[in-house]
């Protein structure tokens, strides 16, 4: 359970979150859209605590992470799994060495045992074959999936998504999305996807949450999203240039 | 006038308030070099990387050096009648001076600025955020092996550089400016001391820890985008390299 409460960060005068209030159940999936600089990584980097904000309470599972110390801060983000909107790729570990860097260093498995995971993680993001190489090596896609294989391997309670498919082919899209889909029915993660996939991200989400002006203007099943009625979200999801929201 | 204070006073207090944020990031990085669990794997990477990219410069120097030193120190001593002393004299200025502090600024601008770099990328690439976000402690991954790395680098590149330096002086000296081979080396051994050894080590043992935090720190606090990088990169060589000669300095006077 997740319930942020309040939320407010500027960085010097600029205001970027506003009193964001959001309610998000355990095992449920729900996207964050918005505009592009809008807040929502912003938003996301908050609920790890990397960020922290000027007001406002983070509750997770009852733990308010906006006022612990930092130990206390270690053994929430123990639950956590996040793939980065760069991908945020060690790049001195190889593409193997990446994926199997949580299990190393926070389950301590037997090195068969990792082996065996990595390589069943590479093969659901159709990376077989790829453990090898370096980030530098590999296209910006392809970083992508190895960020997200490594932010699900140590099986999560939480996974943050920041735009886990932008880049993407449609294919390799509509394949990341039934991955997401397929392991959270396996391990009922609660999930928080950032995306710009709209329609795609609706058949993903079990909610759908809008971003504008620093706070949250609708939250709602995506059946209420796509029929709704309010006029900046109806302008958003429709990318229409009429409408109260500015555009270019 | 008041305002002229007042100013002056926010100036010195923001200078407090950021040179106890360098301090306090040492401090964090020592109390979690001293608890397990302990990187040794990336520990031996630094060693590597420290030594790699600094031993070749660091040979030519201290062959320069000392090779300089010869030349200049017995033009000097012949006034006095006295170049039976050129052993002893280029072995105590490179081993209590030279050595300890152009080898750490080499160091610093070989591997100290790459290390910057290499950091500051990590950072504006999210990889210390990836780091925080799997509840692991960056500095025990980053920066804690770096400073363990030139603890022990450093001493030792110091002692091939006054190798290097005290050797390339001898070949001055007797190929060169025609000293008896016997006196250079004999001379030097009843002269030279453990004492003046040890401060050789100690300063290099210090820079190895001002070196390593510095360009650690730069990397780590990096501004945003490539322009970030660059600026804490510069900035570490500057500031590692000035507090390198004043620490030196300082040591100097106390340990005299
Ligand atoms: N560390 C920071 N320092 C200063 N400003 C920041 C920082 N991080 C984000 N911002 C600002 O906050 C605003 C929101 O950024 P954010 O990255 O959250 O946008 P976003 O909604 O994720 O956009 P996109 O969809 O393009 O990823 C931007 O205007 C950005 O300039
Ligand atoms: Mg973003």
């Amino acid at each position: 359970m997740i319930e942020i409460r309040g939320l407010k960060k500027s960085f010097k005068d600029q205001v970027v979150l506003d009193g964001l209030d959001l309610e998000i159940g355990s095992g449920e999936v729900v996207a964050i859209i918005g505009k592009s600089g809008g807040g929502k990584s912003v938003l996301l980097k908050h609920l790890i605590g990397l960020l922290k904000p000027d007001a406002g309470t983070i509750l997770i599972n009852g733990v308010d992470i906006t006022s612990v110390d930092v130990h206390e801060l270690r053994k929430v983000r123990q639950q956590f799994g996040v793939v980065f909107q760069g991908s945020a790729l060690f790049d001195s570990l190889t593409v193997f060495g990446n994926v199997a860097f949580p299990l190393r260093e926070r389950k301590k498995l037997p090195k068969e045992a990792i082996r065996e995971n990595v390589l069943e993680a590479l093969e659901d993001v159709g990376l077989r074959g790829m453990g090898n190489k370096y980030p530098a090596e590999i296209s910006g896609g392809m970083k992508k999936r190895v960020a997200l294989a490594r932010a699900l391997i140590a099986e999560p309670s939480i996974v943050l998504f920041d735009e886990p498919t932008t880049g993407l082919d449609p294919l390799i899209l509509n394949s990341i999305h039934r991955l997401i889909t397929h392991t959270h029915r396996k391990y009922r993660f609660t999930g928080i996807i950032i995306s710009h996939e709209i329609p795609e991200i609706f058949d993903v989400a079990d909610k759908v949450a809008m971003l504008y002006n620093g706070a949250i203007i609708q939250y709602g099943t995506p059946e209420e999203i796509k029929n709704t009625e309010n006029p900046f979200v109806r302008q958003f999801i429709t990318g229409s240039s009429e409408g109260p929201i500015e555009t270019l | 006038m008041l305002t002229f204070l007042n100013t002056l006073g926010e100036w010195f207090l923001s200078v407090l308030n950021r040179l106890g944020h360098v301090f306090l990031f040492l401090l964090r990085s020592l109390y979690t070099a001293v608890r397990p669990p302990f990187k040794f794997r990336i520990f031996l990477r630094q060693v590597r990387f420290f030594g790699n990219k600094s031993l070749l410069v660091v040979l030519m120097t201290g062959a320069f050096t000392g090779m300089v030193l010869a030349l200049q120190i017995y033009y000097t001593l012949r006034k006095f009648g006295s170049e039976a002393l050129l052993g002893p004299a280029v072995a105590l200025t490179i081993i209590r001076e030279l050595g300890p502090v152009l080898s750490a600024l080499m160091v610093t601008g070989r591997a100290g600025s790459a290390l910057t770099a290499e950091i500051g990328i990590m950072k504006i690439s999210e990889q210390i955020d990836a780091l925080e976000s799997m509840a692991l402690n960056p500095l025990r991954y980053l920066i804690v092996p770096n400073i363990v790395a030139a603890v022990l680098v450093f001493p030792l590149l110091t002692a091939i550089f006054d190798l290097v330096g005290i050797y390339s002086g001898y070949l001055v000296g007797v190929q060169l400016l025609g000293l008896s081979p016997g006196t250079y080396f004999s001379q030097m051994d009843t002269i030279v001391d453990m004492q003046d050894v040890n401060i050789g080590l100690y300063k290099s043992l210090s820079f190895g820890v001002i070196v390593s935090w510095i360009s650690c720190y730069k990397g780590y606090h990096a501004g945003y985008g490539a322009e970030g990088v660059s600026r804490a990169t510069t900035s570490a060589v500057v500031t590692s390299s000035v507090l390198i000669l004043v620490w030196d300095y300082f040591l100097g006077s106390i340990l005299l």
